[in-house]
């Protein structure tokens, strides 16, 4: 009884200590484990669901579209601009000397087909939507694409001749299935 | 079992007196799983019986994964659909062939059509069916095996049929099954029995598509736990040895 | 406390102006509690895990529930097969939901046998009642969510109970409603309160607590600590055994989520609110059934209604209709016998309340409402006048150690 009382009263934290030995350490340590595991796999339902992910390609028919126009599809949520390059718009992207680029990187590299340039159409500055796929839009100094939230400009093979925006647009990653259709995606 | 008393799953209206045929499914139990080719000849006699009035409007295409269809196989399936689309540029609605990512096409365009076509019964959507009755899976069988002519002195309604497992026992569904009324490519016997058992697994998989992964981690998570708490139940003993 | 001033740097920086550590210390650590309490003070702090369990899944599912009455259903099921663990995270909210009842009725259970309402903790016990009402509306709502037949129909019967009240009842429906039934008005705002109420809760168990610190546990015996060899420090005594406790509970609690998730829910709720047809029973949940039991006892409508809301309200005068100066039923022979009929009673109420409303079910139900309010307002104001009890325990210490003679060596005090 009186051992009782005395041990009941030592200071929490000494009592703390002493116990402190493998058995404890061990459960301490499989309990946090434990939670950890559980938090990832509930914080885990906040990304993509399935649904949204079966929806992650899209498959474009390109068919319609004549030399000179352009086309805008969704992607992700994201417009991607698709432009039929006309002779003279390769040329222009493909003679630039590679040195004067802010974001180094040849046309070639950027296209699968020259003909075709896909690029994600969200300004790599801060997220507008550039414009010059419409007829009556302005293409910019360079005759690509022109960022009316801040001024960029991008050049016939979407990149970034002048303005704010620190890199080129964005090819998407994508695939000619057939000689009209690609699979962006 | 005192317990299942209060169960309000047991005290459903939707039962009739008749006992059900209770069978063994490999998917009830701790370690239950489905049977793989059960499931996909259910789902074949889905698409050649229950389809023509039934839809599965919560499965998408692309779920065939979970009953070993590949994703080749998948685009052929969802290829025999049509499915309304648009509206395309010209500002009109078209068709076009389902995709993985849609959701099975149903048979009606809406329940007032559905309902005229079934003489003003409507054919309920099958994907929950399971989960929304009273064991549903014996209950679902013992349906579809459960037709009889009617009793004598049974009053008996028009263009209704018999069955002694639905309440009230007129239902407006003629019996959707019998002996081969399908043919299996693995080379089961279809008779009605085993469609019938092979259907409502699939149906069973609708209801409940994370049941296995459900289970096989449930397995996992009450040993963790059974493990911990034999631990900190030694770690109390430990603190309190000199309390008691 | 000397380790105060032994802090040193950022801690005793933060704590001199903030005393969040002081504050931990005292109310977390060295807390002096009953060095006697049993495995039922468990359900306490179990109560508030779960609380923290159903607000961090409700948070997640919010995030891809539609409040809408043309999307709801789809987007559970959406949650059920798209979402990552989506299934998890609904069975883990969906059968909370019930653990949370289970343990609360257990937690109020125990206060009442061992008298935890009385003088100094009258509020302490309210603010509990409070509690459980939140809990109550909250479940109630968060029910209605998935918009299935049970939903659906089980939010068009509760609402209409309001209409029993004379005059006002249909206004108040009607407002309740939002409209002229149950329909996307309803729906909305039962979302939003539903993810509201809960943070309510939240304040008032923090006040539970408040109230519970003035004057510490109550314990087994019901005799107030007596000098500091009555308690130990809640930190490590307390933190592991609930610890410990937590892990059994977790163990019930993932059977139920991984093995048996729908066995507490209704098939009928697996199917779509349908206005235009009401299931052939409509039972709900089973943590109401009790009161649901009450309401369908009485025959006249309004009497139903307010007997229903009294059931519960009765517990607020608790600590007033029952004044006998012993706490523990331990110690209360009489009050133990008729406590114990009380609880059978209440089993009796819930089996009543899930069954169909005819026939000897209907004079079941009455016989057990009547003593269910018997209890609290004849049996305990007559017990606590008359009840005699024996010599209590001199202290918390004595009363163990006598507890343990009776056991082991009964004729040591010859």
């Amino acid at each position: 009884m009186k051992k009782t009382t005395t041990q009941a009263k030592k200071d929490s934290s000494q009592i703390d200590e002493e116990k402190r030995d493998f058995l404890f350490v061990t459960t301490a340590g499989l309990a946090i484990a434990g939670g950890a595991v559980t938090a990832v796999s509930l914080v885990n339902t906040m990304n993509p669901a399935k649904d949204v992910l079966a929806l992650s390609t899209t498959e474009v028919d390109l068919s319609p579209v004549e030399e000179g126009q352009s086309l805008t599809v969704m992607w992700r949520g994201k417009p991607i601009f698709i432009r039929h390059r006309s002779q003279e718009e390769i040329d222009s992207a493909s003679n630039v000397s590679i040195e004067n680029l802010k974001h180094k990187a040849t046309d070639d590299s950027r296209v699968e087909n020259p003909k075709w340039l896909v690029v994600v159409g969200v300004c790599t500055h801060l997220g507008c939507v550039p414009l010059g796929q419409k007829i009556g839009d302005s293409k910019g100094e360079f005759g690509g694409w022109f960022c009316p939230c801040h001024g960029s400009h991008y050049d016939t093979s979407g990149r970034i001749r002048k303005g704010p925006a620190p890199l080129n647009l964005e090819v998407p990653p994508y695939k000619f299935v057939s000689d009209d259709i690609i699979k962006i995606g | 079992m005192k317990v299942m008393i209060l169960s309000p799953a047991l005290i459903s209206g939707a039962t009739s007196d008749v006992k059900l045929m209770e069978q063994k499914w490999p998917f009830n139990g701790i370690f239950g799983r489905f049977d793989e080719s059960s499931l996909q000849r259910g789902f074949q006699v889905y698409r050649e019986v229950c389809a023509a009035c039934h839809g599965i409007r919560h499965i998408s295409y692309r779920d065939l994964k979970g009953i070993g269809y590949t994703n080749d196989e998948i685009k052929v399936i969802a290829a025999d659909y049509e499915i309304v689309d648009g509206p395309n540029d010209e500002g009109e609605m078209f068709d076009r062939e389902a995709l993985p990512s849609d959701k099975f096409v149903g048979p009606y365009e809406n329940d007032k059509i559905a309902r005229l076509a079934n003489n003003g019964a409507y054919p309920p959507d099958l994907s929950l069916i399971v989960k929304a009755r009273a064991n549903g899976a014996d209950y679902l069988y013992s349906l579809l095996n459960g037709y009889k002519d009617y009793p004598e002195n049974f009053e008996a309604s028009e263009g209704m049929y018999y069955n002694e497992f639905y309440p009230g026992y007129q239902i407006a569904m003629p019996s959707p099954l019998m002996d081969d009324i399908v043919e299996y490519s693995d080379g089961t016997e279809a008779t009605q029995e085993q469609i019938a058992k092979d259907v409502t697994s699939f149906l069973a998989w609708t209801a409940e598509p994370e049941l296995e992964e459900r289970k096989s981690l449930g397995v996992k998570t009450l040993f963790f736990l059974i493990l911990l708490t034999i631990m900190l139940l030694g770690v109390k003993r430990k603190i309190w040895k000199d309390v008691e | 406390m000397s380790k105060d001033t032994e802090k040193k740097g950022i801690t005793s920086w933060i704590d001199e102006r903030l005393p969040v550590f002081t504050f931990i210390n005292h109310n977390l650590r060295d807390y002096p509690t009953p060095k006697n309490l049993n495995y039922f003070w468990n359900f306490g702090s179990l109560a508030g895990v779960t609380l923290v369990i159903m607000i961090i899944t409700g948070i997640l599912l919010a995030m891809q529930y539609t409040a809408d009455t043309d999307l709801a259903f789809d987007s559970v099921e959406r949650i059920m097969r798209d979402v990552n663990n989506g299934w998890l995270l609904r069975y883990i909210h969906m059968n909370g939901a019930s653990m949370f009842f289970i343990i609360v009725y257990i937690h109020i259970f125990r206060g009442l046998y061992y008298g935890s309402y009385k003088y100094p903790r009258e509020i302490l016990w309210m603010l509990g009642v409070v509690i459980l009402l939140l809990m109550m509306a909250t479940a109630f709502m968060g029910y209605v969510l998935p918009w299935g037949q049970m939903s659906f129909w089980g939010a068009t019967v509760i609402t209409n109970l309001f209409s029993a009240f004379p005059v006002v009842g249909d206004y108040i429906v009607t407002f309740l409603w939002g409209g002229f039934s149950v329909d996307n008005p309803t729906l909305t705002r039962f979302f939003v309160l539903h993810y509201l109420l809960p943070f309510a809760i939240v304040g008032v168990v923090a006040l539970h607590l408040v109230a519970l610190h003035q004057f510490g546990s109550n314990n087994p015996t019901g005799i107030d600590v007596k000098s500091d060899g009555d308690t130990i420090p809640f930190h490590p005594y307390y933190t592991v055994k609930d610890y410990f406790g937590l892990g059994v509970y977790l163990i019930i609690f993932a059977a139920l989520v991984f093995f048996a998730p729908n066995f507490l829910g209704h098939p009928d709720n697996y199917i779509p609110a349908n206005p235009l047809q009401t299931p052939a029973h409509i039972v709900p949940e089973w943590y109401f059934l009790p009161f649901y039991a009450i309401l369908r006892a009485v025959p006249d409508k309004l009497m139903g209604v307010l007997l229903m809301f009294a059931a519960v309200a009765v517990l607020f005068l608790l600590p007033w209709l029952d004044k006998h100066r012993v706490r523990s039923a331990q110690f209360r022979p009489y009050y133990k016998q008729f406590y114990w009929l009380f609880f059978i009673d209440c089993m009796i109420l819930g089996w009543v309340g899930a069954m169909p409303a005819e026939g000897i079910y209907v004079t079941i139900s009455r016989a057990a409402s009547i003593y269910y309010f018997a209890f609290f307002l004849i049996i305990m104001p007559i017990l606590s006048r008359y009840e005699k009890i024996g010599e209590l325990p001199s202290s918390i210490s004595s009363a163990v150690l006598s507890d343990k003679f009776d056991k082991g060596t009964e004729n040591y005090a010859k």
